[in-house]
């Protein structure tokens, strides 16, 4: 449904664009419909960037974007309103996404304004409320209130709905349940499991190994713009090939398993890693091509 | 002991009326412990770090006290409460990293920051790099703008110098959650090795994550609401969590190796009670699935069995 090909991105930074910043290289992937595919990734890894490329929110330097087999960066004005009626993304923090002054079903007016001109209120206001339902929101508890009004999982939900008004075959959702509260984040993850169901195709975006191990099939483990590991989702975190993933598996704080211990305090490998994402100062050739370890499983070589 | 907390309550003051964030804590901190106090958004649990260095203008001391190795904490008298800041209460501040002075070199700030507590920066330079270089910085950072530093680096140089002058009681809050995970780990197993070599008396960690303080903490104290639900060592409580909140806390974290397909998670239905106008009785109630008729007493936070404390009447069945 949604192909990734070979996209790069390279930011012009310094004065007068003079350096280059290799945000994403070479990164390659397939959505198909009813599939999650979590992209996971540190700070600086382009994982965002991966996602403002597919929703046309920043254009790609260098590969192709393709929905449905249709190049995305070719599409027109006319021919973009019909792409973001299957296509939309959801942000990470739902408080900033609502302007406060309005109420926060707003986004749905907008939605009808742009896209659903033609339908009649009594027909609308069914789509609305069974959205609202789809994403486990009571009407009464959200309707008519001002974003202040309403939690962090309320306002995510309701972004959620939003996308699903306009019947959409593919949302992009970017660390959507950071911001959220332990005990009210799984719901909204759960949510995204029943959309998948429902044959919505997912790209997971989080800096979060358990969270991408939970909801998706597929993983992709990025860093510094190019793709590391990639493959089905038991695979990538039951038999991990690569050291980069290795050694994000063994950080991640586990109940029952305590850290090894450090054998020092030296911490120049992260140090380097972040020092790296500087401008300018990208390594070519870090990561190699990718290699088939395993039926669908791929493992950056070097 | 280091820290005794009796009955502590603060609040904030509203145009609506107080909000009770803070509302009769009681809790003991040892010396050389390491206590994470976890919670969600809004149980007060930063209220209850802010509270034992500088309450802010809007926080409003109602009732308790605190000592530290014995002697009375004057936290409601802020004047009083400088004798005691930095050099025996020392706090790492939630996003501390954006709170490095931006045009001054470290070096600089961490002179003018020594000055005002009256040490000199030449004496304590030697110590100053042999820390550094524990966190596996070198001097060079000193001569650094906070700019050119990565946010892991910033977070050690912060835990750097406000452990400088070795506090009996060190309050991070949230010093690990805005970095990545290979980082968090090294910044999290800083803060047991200042612990080890006695920088730090005491610690609280305060965050949302009971993952991190499984591993670095000793004990955890859980938070909800303004209360203290459950306190018990960090292995025990949350192997056999005694609250049924911490219970359904921990059930709604997925790990890795648990998936959608095979074995789905659930939330904790509603939100907590305002504490504009909190109810009475247990706050929990609401949204709990074992509330009775007697959840609308304030349940007491007792010792359930040796070591362990909870806040629930069904806690000790």
């Amino acid at each position: 449904m949604l192909r990734v090909k070979d996209v790069s991105k390279v930011y012009k930074t310094g004065m007068f664009g003079g350096s280059e910043f290799t945000a994403v290289s070479g990164v390659s992937f397939d959505v198909e419909p009813g599939e999650v595919v979590s992209l996971i990734g540190e700070s600086g890894s382009g994982k965002t960037t991966v996602g403002k490329m597919i929703l046309r929110l920043t254009g790609v330097t260098s590969g192709s974007i393709t929905f449905g087999g249709v190049e995305v960066s070719a599409l027109r004005k006319s021919q973009l309103r019909g792409y973001y009626a299957q296509v939309q993304g959801v942000f990470q923090d739902p408080f900033s996404s609502y302007n406060p002054v309005f109420k926060a079903d707003r986004v749905f007016e907008l939605i009808r304004g742009n896209y659903l001109r033609g339908m009649s209120r009594s027909e609308w206001n069914g789509k609305v409320r069974r959205s609202l339902e789809d994403v486990g929101l009571e009407p009464a508890d959200v309707l008519g209130k001002y974003p202040h009004q309403l939690s962090g999982g309320q306002l995510q939900r309701l972004l959620i709905a939003r996308a699903l008004l306009l019947d959409i075959q593919f949302l992009v959702a970017d660390e959507i349940i950071s911001m959220l509260d332990a005990s009210t984040r799984i719901d909204v993850l759960n949510l995204l499991g029943d959309l998948k169901a429902r044959g919505l195709g997912i790209l997971f975006v989080t800096h979060d190994l358990s969270l991408g191990n939970y909801i998706s099939d597929k993983t992709i483990i990025l860093r510094r713009g190019r793709i590391v590991e990639m493959g089905a989702t038991e695979k990538v975190f039951g038999d991990p090939r690569h050291a980069y993933t290795r050694m994000l598996l063994s950080s991640v704080p586990q109940f029952g398993h305590k850290w090894e211990k450090l054998e020092d305090l030296d911490l120049s490998e992260s140090d380097a890693a972040s020092a790296d994402m500087r401008p300018g100062v990208l390594d070519e050739g870090a990561a190699g091509d990718l290699l088939e370890v395993d039926r669908d499983h791929f493992v950056a070589t070097g | 002991m280091s820290l005794t907390v009796d009955n502590l309550r603060v609040y904030y003051r509203t145009l609506r009326g107080d909000v009770r964030a803070l509302d009769g804590v009681t809790f003991r901190v040892e010396d050389g412990e390491i206590m994470g106090i976890a919670g969600e958004s809004g149980c007060g649990k930063t209220t209850l770090g802010k509270s034992l260095i500088r309450l802010d203008g809007r926080m409003r001391y109602i009732e308790g006290k605190v000592q530290i190795d014995g002697v009375d904490l004057p936290i409601a008298d802020t004047g009083a409460m400088d004798a005691f800041r930095y050099r025996s209460v020392s706090i790492i501040p939630q996003q501390a990293m954006s709170a490095l002075n931006p045009i001054r070199k470290i070096g600089r700030m961490i002179e003018e920051l020594l000055d005002s507590r009256g040490v000199s920066y030449d004496e304590t330079k030697p110590e100053l790099s042999r820390r550094l270089r524990l966190v596996g910085l070198d001097d060079g950072v000193l001569d650094r703008f906070p700019i050119e530093l990565s946010g892991g680096m910033k977070q050690r140089v912060v835990l750097v110098l406000s452990t400088l002058l070795d506090p009996s009681l060190l309050i991070a809050d949230e010093l690990t959650s805005a970095l990545d995970v290979s980082t968090q780990k090294a910044v999290a197993e800083m803060l047991v090795e200042f612990r080890d070599r006695s920088f730090v008396k005491s610690t609280l960690v305060i965050t949302h994550d009971l993952s991190i303080l499984y591993q670095i903490a000793d004990t955890i104290l859980v938070m909800y609401a303004g209360k203290l639900v459950e306190k018990g060592p960090s292995s025990e409580l949350t192997a056999e969590p005694r609250h049924p909140y911490t219970q359904l806390l921990l059930g709604s974290l997925p790990e890795v190796g648990v998936r959608f397909n095979e074995r789905r998670l659930t939330g904790i239905a509603g939100r907590p009670p305002s504490l504009l106008d909190p109810p009475t009785g247990c706050r929990f109630r609401d949204r709990c699935p074992l509330a009775f008729a007697k959840c609308s007493e304030e349940p007491p936070f007792v010792e359930v069995e040796p070591g362990r404390f909870a806040a629930c009447w069904k806690a000790s069945d």
